[in-house]
C-alpha cells in the first residue's frame, strides 16, 4: 500500500521541510521561554542548595538574608553552635555590588565565607578550576559566568583579590554570579567607606564638642576607632546533625536566641514565592501568551497547507478514494510537520540556551510536555482541516 | 528509470531529515539529566607539604614615648618636627613657666634673707656665749649675783636655739628654691631615649592638660609587625618561625623576618591569635608605622604522605570526602584531613592511598548515579 501522505510530502518536500523548520523556530522560542522561567526559579533554588545550609538564622522579624537585609552580631554563631542538634554554624555575608576587574566592572554577589575547610556552610560545593580559599584574606573564588580567569586580580572596594578558584552555577536569586571572599574582607567591603568619606566622618566627629574634649585626651581617638568597627554579618548558616528535625532545632533557636530562623522549605517559599514572584509571573504570563500564539500559528499553518491541496483532494475524491484515506493523509502530514517542528525547536532551544546571559534551564519534562502539546495541537488543527477537506465537492476537481 | 525522480526526492528529504534526527538524538543525550558530567581527575600523590600560616598585620613600634607636661600649661616653644631624629636627654621644647622664674627670684631673696638671719643668730649666740663665760668667771670672784649668771646662761641657750632655727629656716628656703628649680627643669620636654619624632600634637601657644602628649617619639630600631591569625588556621604558630613580610606598598618584594612572640592573650571578639613578627633587617627607608602587611609564616615541612588539592574535597550527608573513580565507577569516599598548605594541597590522614584517582573538578554537583566524562580541563577556566 502506498502512503498518500508520504507521496504528497515528497511531491513538494522543500515546502514541507521549510514550513516545518519555521514552525520549529517558533516552538524553539516557546521552549526557550519555558527555560527562562525554569532558570529563574532554579537560580533561587541553587542559591539555597549551594549554601549547604539546613537553617538560616537571621535578624529577628526579617526575611533575610536574600529577600531583605538582615544584620546580626558576628559572635551570634557561637551561641547557635551550642544548641542541641546543630552540627555546624558559620557566618555569612551577602552584598551585591560591582566588582572591578581591569577597566570594566561586573555585577556580582560578593559572599563572605567563614574561614574553615571545604564543605563549611557557605562555601562553593564544587569547583571547575583552581582551588578553594586557603588564606584568610585577599583571595577569591568566582563563578565562571562572571568572566574571570584564574590569577585575575579583582578590586572590591579598597582591596585587591586574586582569583584562586572558579566555580559554576553559583548565582544569586537575580542570576548575578557569586564571588566568594573571606568573611573579614567581606565585612570590611560591606561597611568600610571610601577614604574621602572616612576623612569627612573623622572631621565631623572632631567638630563635635561632645567627643572632642580637651580635658579628656584620647577620647576622640577612641570614638573614631569605635566608628570603624563592623561586628555584623547577614546570617548564620546552620547545618543540622543527622537525625534531628530541622523544624525542632529552628524552634529552639527561635525560642532561646530570639532570632528568626528559616528552614529550607520556608526559605524557598520566600525566594520563589516573594523575591522572584513578580518577575517569574511576568515571564510565565509571556510564556502562556507565546504558547497560545504558537498553537494558533501551528493550527493555521496546517489548515492552510490542507486548503492549498484542496484541488488534489477533490481529484482523490473524484477517483473514489475513501474518506478515511484522505483523513489519514492529512493527519499524518500534520503529525509529521509537528514532529519536524519539535525536533528543530528542541535543537534550536538547546543550542540557543547558553547564549542567554542568565541561566536557561531546559527540563526534559518540559520538553516532553511540549512534544505532547505540539502533537495535540497538530491533531486538533488537522481535524479542522480534515473537516474542510471532506466537505469539498469532487466536482471542484474538474470545475473552474 | 521512471522511479528515479521519486528516489531523488526521497534522498533529498532524507538528506535533510536524517542529520536533523541525528542532531536531535545528540541534543537529547548531551543535555539535560542524561548528559554525562565533565570531570577532571587527579591522582593522589605522596608529597611533602610545607604548611604555612597567613596573617594580616600592621607595622608598629615596640616602644612609643608620649612626651608631655606633668602640669597643665601652655607650650612655650617646641624645637623638633615630625621626622627629626633626637638623642636621649635632648630638650625638645619647653612649657611656659608663667610666674615660676619670678618665684625663683623671690626664693633667692628669701634665701639671702635667711642667710642674713642665720648670721645674725650666729653673732647673737657668740655674744651670748662670751657674756655667759665672762659672768661665770666674775661669779667666782663673787662680783655678780648668781641670778645674773643664770640669766646669761639662759640667754646663751636662747641664742643657740635661735641659731638652729635660722639654720633650719635656711635649709627650708634652700629646699624650696631647689624644688622650684626642679619644677623649672620639669617644664622642659626632654627625650628619654634616642628616637624619631613621629607626631607633634601641639604647637607653641597651645594649652595642654597634664599628661597630654605634645610630642610622640618612637624607637625606630624596634619596628615590628603586629600580626593577626585566624584561630582556626593558627595551629603550629610559635616563636622563631621564619616569616615573609609583604608591605602593602611593596607587595612584590617580601622582607624576611621571624616570629618574635605569640601573644598569650588572643582577641576574644575577632577570634584571632596575635603575634609579633620582627624584620631580619629593617627595610630602608623605614616602613611607616601603621602600614598594612601580609605575613606568611612558614611551618616545618611535613613528612611525605598522600595529598590532594582542596578543590576535590566535598561534603555529602555530613561527611567530608572525595569522589573516587575506580574502574570507571564513581563513589564517595569519606576521608580525614590533616594539615594543608597555602597552595591548597591537603594531607590525607586516612581514606585515600597514593595512586587513587579522584574527581578534582566537576561541571556540576555529582551524585553516585552521575555519568562522568573525563576531560583534561573544563571549558572557560583559563584564557
Amino acid at each position: 500500500m502506498i502512503s498518500l501522505a508520504g507521496r504528497d510530502i515528497l511531491h513538494a518536500w522543500e515546502k514541507f521541510v521549510f514550513t516545518g523548520v519555521g514552525l520549529g523556530l517558533l516552538i524553539g522560542v516557546t521552549l526557550t521561554m519555558a527555560g527562562v522561567y525554569r532558570g529563574m526559579v532554579d537560580d533561587a533554588r541553587v542559591l539555597l542548595d549551594n549554601s549547604g545550609a539546613d537553617l538560616w538564622v537571621v535578624q529577628k522579624d526579617t526575611l533575610g538574608p536574600y529577600a531583605e537585609s538582615s544584620s546580626i552580631y558576628d559572635d551570634v554563631w557561637r551561641g547557635v553552635r551550642g544548641m542541641s542538634g546543630v552540627a555546624c554554624a558559620a557566618n555569612v555575608t551577602y552584598l551585591t555590588m560591582q566588582v572591578r576587574h581591569g577597566d570594566h566592572d561586573v555585577r556580582a554577589m560578593v559572599t563572605g565565607i567563614a574561614v574553615g575547610d571545604p564543605g563549611t556552610p557557605g562555601w562553593p560545593p564544587y569547583l571547575v578550576g583552581g582551588r578553594h580559599i586557603t588564606r584568610g584574606h585577599y583571595e577569591a573564588v568566582a563563578d565562571i559566568a562572571a568572566g574571570f580567569k584564574l590569577g585575575d586580580r579583582l578590586q572590591i572596594r579598597r582591596n585587591r583579590f586574586t582569583v584562586v578558584g572558579l566555580t559554576r552555577r553559583m548565582v544569586s536569586s537575580n542570576g548575578d554570579p557569586m564571588v566568594f571572599i573571606p568573611l573579614k574582607d567581606a565585612q570590611e567591603a560591606q561597611f568600610l567607606k571610601d577614604n574621602d568619606a572616612i576623612r569627612q566622618q573623622r572631621r565631623r566627629t572632631a567638630q563635635d564638642p561632645a567627643f572632642n574634649r580637651p580635658e579628656v585626651p584620647g577620647l576622640l581617638d577612641a570614638v573614631i576607632a569605635s566608628q570603624s568597627g563592623n561586628p555584623y554579618v547577614n546570617a548564620v548558616l546552620v547545618r543540622i546533625e543527622p537525625g534531628h528535625d530541622p523544624e525542632a532545632v529552628a524552634e529552639a533557636i527561635r525560642r532561646w536566641k530570639r532570632l528568626t530562623v528559616y528552614t529550607r522549605g520556608r526559605m524557598e517559599n520566600i525566594l520563589v514565592g516573594k523575591l522572584i514572584a513578580t518577575s517569574a509571573k511576568q515571564i510565565g504570563m509571556f510564556l502562556v501568551i507565546l504558547a497560545a500564539v504558537s498553537a494558533a500559528i501551528v493550527a493555521f499553518i496546517i489548515y492552510t497547507l490542507t486548503l492549498g491541496k484542496i484541488r488534489e483532494i477533490a481529484v482523490l475524491k473524484l477517483i473514489g478514494t475513501r474518506n478515511r484515506t484522505i483523513a489519514a493523509m492529512i493527519l499524518q502530514q500534520a503529525v509529521a510537520l509537528g514532529g519536524i517542528g519539535f525536533v528543530v525547536g528542541k535543537i534550536t532551544a538547546t543550542f540557543g540556551a547558553p547564549l542567554f546571559p542568565k541561566h536557561v534551564l531546559l527540563e526534559p519534562l518540559d520538553s516532553a510536555g511540549g512534544f505532547i502539546a505540539v502533537m495535540v495541537i497538530c491533531v486538533l488543527s488537522s481535524i479542522i482541516a480534515i473537516h474542510a477537506a471532506l466537505k469539498v465537492d469532487p466536482a471542484e476537481a474538474i470545475g473552474g | 528509470m521512471k522511479r528515479l525522480p521519486v528516489q531523488k526526492r526521497t534522498l533529498a528529504l532524507m538528506a535533510v531529515l536524517l542529520p536533523l534526527l541525528g542532531l536531535f538524538i545528540y541534543v537529547a543525550l548531551r543535555s539535560g539529566p542524561l548528559a554525562p558530567v565533565s570531570v577532571v581527575l587527579a591522582t593522589v600523590e605522596n608529597k611533602r607539604l610545607s604548611p604555612a600560616l597567613f596573617g594580616i598585620g600592621t607595622v608598629e613600634a615596640r616602644y612609643t614615648y608620649k612626651i608631655g607636661p606633668t602640669f597643665a600649661g601652655r607650650v612655650q616653644r617646641l624645637d623638633v618636627h615630625v621626622g627629626d631624629r633626637v638623642r636621649a636627654g635632648q630638650v625638645l621644647g619647653e612649657m611656659d613657666p608663667v610666674d615660676l622664674d619670678a618665684r625663683i627670684l623671690a626664693q633667692d631673696a628669701a634665701m639671702k634673707r635667711a642667710e642674713a638671719l642665720l648670721n645674725e643668730a650666729r653673732v647673737r649666740k657668740d655674744y651670748a656665749r662670751i657674756q655667759a663665760a665672762r659672768y661665770e668667771r666674775v661669779l667666782k670672784d663673787r662680783a655678780v649675783s648668781e641670778e645674773s649668771v643664770v640669766t646669761k646662761r639662759q640667754e646663751l641657750l636662747v641664742a643657740e636655739a635661735a641659731l638652729t632655727a635660722a639654720r633650719e629656716e635656711l635649709s627650708r628656703v634652700r629646699a624650696e628654691r631647689e624644688a622650684l628649680a626642679a619644677q623649672r627643669i620639669n617644664l622642659h620636654l626632654t627625650a628619654p631615649v634616642d628616637g624619631l619624632v613621629v607626631s607633634r600634637d601641639a604647637d607653641p601657644g597651645t594649652t595642654v592638660v597634664a599628661g597630654q602628649a605634645v610630642v610622640e617619639l618612637i624607637d625606630p630600631s624596634t619596628l615590628w609587625v603586629s600580626v593577626r591569625f585566624d584561630q582556626i588556621r593558627a595551629h603550629g604558630l610559635s616563636a622563631d618561625l621564619p616569616a615573609r613580610i609583604a608591605l602593602r606598598s611593596q607587595a612584590h618584594e617580601p622582607q624576611a623576618g621571624r616570629v618574635f612572640r605569640v601573644e598569650p592573650l588572643a582577641d576574644v571578639v575577632t577570634e584571632e591569635i596575635l603575634a609579633k613578627v620582627i624584620f631580619d633587617r629593617l627595610p630602608d627607608p623605614l616602613p611607616p608605622v601603621g602600614e598594612l602587611t601580609e605575613v606568611t609564616v612558614e611551618l616545618p615541612a611535613l613528612p611525605s604522605g598522600p595529598a590532594i588539592s582542596n578543590a576535590a574535597i566535598q561534603r555529602m550527608d555530613g561527611q567530608v570526602g572525595v569522589w573516587r573513580v575506580a574502574n570507571g565507577e564513581l563513589h564517595f569516599a569519606p576521608i580525614r584531613l590533616e594539615n594543608s598548605d597555602l597552595n591548597g594541597q591537603v594531607r590525607i590522614r586516612e581514606g585515600l592511598e597514593a595512586g587513587d584517582q579522584v574527581v578534582v573538578y566537576s561541571e556540576k554537583a555529582l551524585n553516585p548515579h552521575s555519568r562522568i566524562q573525563v576531560v583534561d580541563q573544563l571549558p572557560g577556566v583559563t584564557s
